[in-house]
């Protein structure tokens, strides 16, 4: 992390411009690292504890994926609200959620600027760069 | 111990229950969350390829005291081609499918990637079976 930095999940909210819409009880988890993808698969391929991810896809398997791989949060762009199942989903799992009116582009943009790494330049990504989308 | 579930073809609303269901049990009973996390990745993965494919299903595992073996079986149109199936990428799922976020090509890499060993065996018409090693992490090495 930059500067040493630790990054927290009430710092990505703030960056972000973000609401949070669960799991405020967790706003002070330290998060290492992100990933944005709309596919579910991806997902699970390149994500483990700590990290979060940036999504557009507003379906309740996000969280019941994030769940799988131990995910820190969940961030849904460009403004997409998600259902109230997945905010049942989500407070029922213990996976925090919040929204940003920014796109996906901007919101890893920001969040990279800010010192939060993707999967490549993670140390502790599961094969390191050769492993990397 | 075995944990064993059924899970519905076409189901969205309860696909990933079971994998779900899985993973809490095994850190219930004490697994570590490393290999919790590989066996359910591979249990999500399975379990999402009889809902996108299949009629229908059963998903599971067998606790032994070394691995956990993940298995699958369903009742469903079958792999014509293993081979072309286990490549990045190639996906038969319907467009329905992938714009739900599934269908992307990496359901049976991913779960090839978080195994130890996985068997594929299917026949057309008939339907396909999975069986997945996951082994649990040595004394030494965990």
């Amino acid at each position: 992390m930059e500067g040493g930095n630790q990054v927290q999940l009430k710092d990505i909210a703030r960056i972000l411009e973000a609401e949070v819409l669960t799991c405020e009880d967790k706003l002070n988890c330290t998060v290492e690292a992100a990933c944005g993808c709309d596919l579910i698969s991806d997902m699970l391929a390149f994500t483990k504890e700590k990290m979060i991810v940036l999504t557009g896809l507003v379906s309740p398997q996000i969280i019941r994926a994030a769940e799988m791989v131990d995910l820190s949060g969940v961030v849904f762009v460009r403004g997409k609200r998600p259902t109230p199942d997945i905010i049942e989903l989500s407070e029922e799992l213990g996976i925090p959620i919040m929204c940003t009116h920014y796109p996906l582009y901007e919101s890893a943009g920001l969040l990279f600027a800010a010192g939060l790494p993707g999967w490549r330049h993670w140390p502790r990504a599961v094969g390191g760069s050769e492993d990397a989308p | 111990m075995r944990l064993e579930f059924p899970v519905a073809g076409r189901d969205f609303q309860a696909a990933g229950g079971a994998a779900q269901k899985i993973k809490r049990t095994l850190r219930q009973i004490g697994i570590d969350a490393e290999t919790a996390r590989r066996v359910g990745i591979v249990a999500y993965e399975a379990e999402m390829n009889i809902v996108i494919h299949a009629f229908s299903g059963k998903v599971g595992v067998d606790i032994l005291p070394e691995r956990i073996n993940v298995f699958a079986y369903d009742q469903g149109p079958g792999i014509a081609d293993i081979d072309l199936a286990m490549q990045v990428g190639y996906s038969t799922a319907p467009e329905d499918i992938k714009e739900m976020g599934f269908g992307a090509g990496l359901g049976l890499p991913n779960m090839k990637r978080y195994s130890d060993n996985l068997v594929i065996e299917s026949e057309v018409g008939c339907g396909t079976s999975i069986r997945a090693v996951i082994n649990l992490p040595t004394k030494e090495g965990s």
